[in-house]
């Protein structure tokens, strides 16, 4: 799905990140763990190409993503759902909108998937607030929303960059709860994440590998959790 | 040319989608419609200002170029002989309509401007004149000088090429000047459509940041920002349009007094020129928020 071999991203001539060697096999669960400030936002948006490695090669369903045109990243994009810790919604547009939003710009009659859209916004419980604005939504709302939204495309991998960050617990347990369900559908999930706990809940429902950075580097962080 | 249709027909009937994803923006709007009527406003008058320029270089050329004078300058015992001989040359040759000396009235006329109206005529050795008009393209102009220097020494021909040639000239620099403003409007339009591409662009940094992340290609986030912009351009290009033809329209008539600025105006298929300006303006807003909307999309991941 996504691979990045020796890759590194310098800024600035600061390093950030450095021989990063991750593959997100189809199916599968990865945690990212690490302080804040210690790159995991920036190996996400390399996974997403919204950054582009300064050395080594990531790929994206089998094509190195430094040789694709600005439309193939786009079409690249519509396999991978992305949700932020700021959920970066339209404001302007109702809740609805915002989740049908990816359709749209794919050129798909969002109108003709009405029957999926009202099942997902059941799924994520947002069917009462459908026509809300995202101003008017509580944080678990706007992240479960946008969650819905990275996940309308039917994308082959979620991204999730502190999904829980702005939640209390219990709406972080069931935003997992929604994940660990995408995973059991064979989504690949890749959640950045300091919240131990989390990870620890999540552990006992399915078989996560949790990454962490340290010192710009990716390492395996699965014993002391 | 079905490409060309796509995107005319795709401006026209839009995309309800694309539209609304990018929020309405106020400033913008009226920057491109204000801009756009404005510089179609003065585009008319400089297209008017070129027809009317155009029209009077050829006037002038051809009331010039019909007529020609002779001019005799001969002591005055021979005076009345070589008028008579002049006279007998013009009428025997070919490509010349007719001939009449001027009256001594109207000789005081034309040197009343410089002289004052109570010019001793008969006391001054003024040359006599003989108003020529040519007919089709006119004499052999050589041939006439040789034949009046042998039948009438003191006769000198004069067919206004000295006069013609710089009004003319002056004609087709006005002429010229008229349309390099049409383009210099034109460029300016490109150059403040531009910028309130940009503004509205840059404005709207989160939605095209957000529409890229979920997959939006370039061309369906440019897509919005031109259709605004070409249907915005084009509504305030015909607005213009409409009040500087009215303006136009209301300005005196040449018959009136026949001055130069009262002939600035359109005749007859000339009224329908200035509307070709809108569709015009709104290709300029067209390619210039295409432009700018695909070099910031570029500077976007």
């Amino acid at each position: 799905m996504i691979e990045l071999a020796n890759a590194a991203f310098t800024y600035g001539g600061e390093e950030i990140l450095t021989d990063l060697n991750l593959r997100l096999a189809p199916g599968s669960f990865h945690f990212l763990t690490g302080p804040s400030g210690s790159g995991k936002t920036t190996l996400l948006r390399l996974c997403y190409m919204e950054l582009l490695a300064t050395h080594g090669q990531v790929n994206s369903f089998g094509v190195d993503v430094a040789t694709m045109s600005r439309d193939q990243v786009a079409l690249a994009r519509r396999r991978i759902g992305i949700v932020h810790q700021d959920c970066q919604f339209l404001d302007h547009l109702s809740v609805a909108e915002n989740i049908a939003l990816p359709l749209e710009v794919s050129g798909r009659d969002a109108s003709a998937e009405v029957g999926n859209l009202n099942e997902l916004l059941a799924w994520v419980g947002l069917d009462r607030r459908a026509e809300a604005k995202p101003a008017q939504l509580s944080g678990g709302e706007r992240q479960r929303a946008a969650l819905a939204r990275a996940v309308i495309m039917s994308p082959d991998v979620i991204i999730a960059d502190e999904p829980t960050g702005n939640i209390d617990w219990e709406m972080a347990l069931r935003l997992l709860q929604l994940l660990v369900e995408l995973n059991k559908m064979g989504k690949t999930i890749l959640i950045a994440t300091h919240d131990l706990n989390l990870i620890r809940n999540a552990k006992k429902q399915v078989a996560a590998r949790v990454l962490r950075i340290h010192k710009c580097k990716l390492q395996l962080a699965g014993a002391d959790l | 040319m079905n490409g060309l249709l796509r995107v005319i027909g795709g401006i026209l009937v839009g995309d309800a989608n694309a539209d609304r994803v990018v929020p309405p923006s106020g400033f913008t709007a009226w920057l491109t419609t204000f801009t756009a009527g404005a510089m179609a406003f003065l585009a008319v008058f400089a297209l008017a200002l070129s027809l009317a320029t155009g029209r009077l270089a050829d006037r002038w050329s051809a009331e010039l170029a019909r007529t020609a004078t002779v001019r005799i300058s001969a002591p005055e015992g021979q005076m009345a002989a070589q008028e008579k001989a002049v006279l007998k040359v013009l009428t025997t040759t070919p490509g010349i309509k007719s001939a009449r000396v001027m009256t001594d009235a109207e000789q005081r006329k034309l040197l009343e401007p410089w002289f004052g109206p109570d010019l001793p005529l008969d006391s001054l050795p003024i040359p006599k004149l003989i108003e020529v008009v040519e007919r089709g393209s006119g004499p052999d102009i050589e041939g006439l000088r040789l034949r009046l220097a042998a039948e009438a020494p003191g006769a000198i021909y004069d067919d206004h090429t000295r006069w013609r040639r710089p009004l003319i000239n002056a004609a087709a620099r006005l002429r010229l000047l008229a349309a390099f403003s049409i383009g210099l409007i034109a460029f300016s339009t490109a150059a403040m459509i531009t910028l309130a591409a940009n503004a509205a662009l840059a404005a709207n940094a989160t939605v095209i940041s957000v529409l890229r992340l979920v997959g939006a290609r370039d061309t369906y986030i440019a897509r919005a920002f031109v259709r605004r912009f070409t249907v915005r351009a084009f509504g305030g290009a015909l607005v213009g349009t409409i009040l500087a033809v009215i303006g136009v329209f209301m300005l005196p008539s040449p018959a009136a007094d026949g001055a130069f600025l009262s002939g600035l105006g359109f005749n007859g298929w000339g009224w329908g020129l200035p509307f070709v300006i809108p569709p015009l303006s709104a290709i300029v807003a067209f390619w210039a928020t295409r432009r700018a909307a695909f070099r910031t999309l570029r500077g976007l991941s």
